[in-house]
């Protein structure tokens, strides 16, 4: 489903974001993407999404190069991916359903077709009750559901998040990822871009590790799972570790 | 449509609709959006009564001039249909010698359309009841005037320049003092003219370039305060076209309510002037109505305005929507 073929990216002014980074996540595939702040989490989403370029090297979604894809093409593109985003990105000044409803009217459906897709993401997000309030009305949680509802109401083969839990306690967390779940369960691809690592360890999927640029575990080799010498992570009566343990950040 | 993924298509195309079907909901949609746009101007009335009114303005000024202009025109017109040659006949002419010239005259039939004998008793009296003089004339002992062969050339003379050589022709007649032609201070009235054409020009261009300007910059600002909702957009995969579109259609509306309220100014004015004109033409005892604001001129107005505001609008949008990425 994405695949990344030596992929750099330097920013303008000379910042290194990715160097070399290699992966492949499989169609029907959901993985997290893991690292520190500044590590180049948000900057693969970015390549992904076409709100970059790479420098060097191929970025393939569905067997199809994203450097052959021109810049009048990529609205289409963004059409096919969802995308959840830890600020939300909600219109303030639209009602829950006008922003669940923007990717809809944007496709051109009919408003037929809109009432119907929009009630039925809302009601998959728990949502539907609230349908006619502003996002200001809402909770972090819920703003964030409407956020899932809008990435998830066109139906998209692919999802990503980045940091979708960033603001949220654990137990709104964790309602969200199970959220994913089910849409993964569904047949959606979903990639989730996270530093909370009590939340990775709890969900046992596949996960890509990044460090400085570099792809130091893709999540596929037997490799000594860095999370694994804090085994207590796995314990679900544990409180969720929201923080980097102090080893992975030495 | 799906690039990355072949078959993937929403409801939507499920159903397969016709082409006429597909206008007609294109057209449908593109109402929405103008209502839409309209309703956001609705929102702010205040800035928007602001811009309209600097619009409305800015078109009312060559459009007045325009119609001055024109009214000008239409006067004028009038005139040098009139043109006449006057023949003075020297002072001692008899009346036979008068009537032997206009017989001469009158058979210069390709030049000449007619010829009249004014004999100096009716032309006093005339002079009497037109000029308000009546009672000074009555103290003259004997009457002043001459002869007076008034001529009308055929069409064809009537320019200035033919119209001259026939004058010197007609001088050359005997017992013909001299000839009038009233046409020096025609040509300067044209001259004239034609200047204030020349400058309701500059003036016209001036105004609608800063109408160009200031919706440009409004659509501009418009844009910018919408900088986060377009870039939310252009996330959920919304084509640089459909975000523009708005955009237009408010340059579109600006365009359209400064032309109304242009027209609406233009329309007072002229109310306002009319009376003052009404009383200058009873001095000449003529009567004289400013014309030209029909609904051919508000169509016209209207088609400048709205162009003039789509052209600005196309600008600003043209620049600042490419300028907006999500990051």
């Amino acid at each position: 489903m994405i695949k990344f073929d030596r992929v750099s990216k330097t920013y303008p002014g000379g910042q290194q974001a990715l160097q070399q980074v290699d992966f492949h996540i499989e169609p029907g595939e959901m993985a997290f993407l893991t690292g520190h702040s500044g590590a180049g989490k948000s900057t693969i989403l970015k390549l992904i999404s076409l709100m970059a370029r790479p420098s060097v090297g191929n970025v393939l979604i569905n067997g199809h190069n994203l450097n052959d894809i021109k810049l009048s093409q990529v609205p289409y593109i963004r059409r096919d991916i969802g995308m959840i985003f830890q600020s939300h990105q909600l219109l303030m000044d639209k009602t829950v359903f006008d922003n669940v409803a923007l990717p809809l009217v944007i496709e051109g459906y009919s408003r037929k077709q809109i009432q119907k897709r929009v009630s039925a993401a809302l009601d998959m997000v728990g949502l539907l009750h609230k349908i006619q309030q502003l996002p200001l009305a809402l909770s972090g949680g819920e703003q964030q559901r409407v956020g899932i509802a809008r990435a998830v109401v066109n139906r998209p083969p692919l999802l990503l998040a980045d940091e979708p839990t960033g603001n949220l306690d654990p137990k709104l967390s964790m309602e969200i990822m199970q959220l994913f779940e089910d849409f993964n369960q569904a047949g959606v691809s979903v990639f989730v871009a996270t530093h909370d690592l009590g939340l990775i360890a709890r969900m046992k999927y596949r996960t890509l590790t990044i460090k400085q640029g570099r792809m130091i575990d893709d999540g596929l080799n037997d490799q000594q799972d860095p999370l694994a010498e804090a085994p207590d992570l796995h314990d679900p009566n544990m409180p969720p570790v929201t923080k980097l343990p102090p080893k992975y950040t030495s | 449509m799906s690039l990355l993924f072949n078959g993937r298509t929403g409801d939507k195309t499920t159903r397969r609709v016709g082409f006429f079907q597909r206008v007609v909901m294109g057209g449908i949609n593109h109402l929405r959006q103008a209502l839409a746009s309209l309703g956001e101007l609705w929102r702010s009335p205040l800035a928007t009564f602001m811009t309209i009114g600097v619009l409305g303005l800015s078109i009312t000024l060559p459009s007045t001039l325009y119609l001055m202009v024109k009214n000008t025109e239409k006067v004028t017109a009038g005139w040098e249909e009139a043109g006449e040659i006057s023949l003075y006949l020297q002072s001692g002419t008899t009346e036979q010698q008068a009537k032997q010239l206009l017989v001469a005259v009158s058979l210069m039939t390709s030049k000449i359309d007619d010829a009249r004998l004014i004999p100096p008793d009716i032309a006093l009296e005339e002079f009497e009841t037109l000029s308000g003089l009546g009672d000074s004339l009555a103290y003259l002992d004997k009457n002043p005037l001459p002869y007076v062969l008034l001529i009308t050339p055929k069409a064809e003379y009537l320019q200035p320049e033919p119209a001259r050589r026939l004058l010197k022709e007609l001088e050359q007649q005997s017992v013909v003092d001299f000839g009038k032609l009233d046409i020096e201070w025609l040509e300067k009235l044209y001259a004239i003219v034609s200047i204030a054409k020349d400058i309701v020009w500059i003036v016209a261009i001036l105004l609608c370039v800063s109408v160009v300007l200031i919706i440009g910059n409004t659509i501009r600002l418009n844009i910018l305060s919408q900088r986060e909702e377009i870039a939310v957009m252009k996330l959920v995969g919304a084509t640089d076209n459909f975000i523009r579109f708005p955009f237009l259609y408010t340059g579109f509306w600006y365009g359209f309510l400064g032309g109304l309220l242009a027209w609406m100014l233009v329309a007072f004015l002229l109310w306002w002037i009319q009376s003052g004109v009404e009383n200058l033409a009873g001095l000449y005892q003529a009567e004289f109505t400013i014309s030209g604001l029909d609904m051919q001129a508000l169509g016209v107005i209207l088609l400048i305005s709205i162009s003039l505001g789509l052209i600005g609008s196309l600008i600003s949008v043209q620049k600042h929507i490419k300028e907006i990425e999500p990051s």
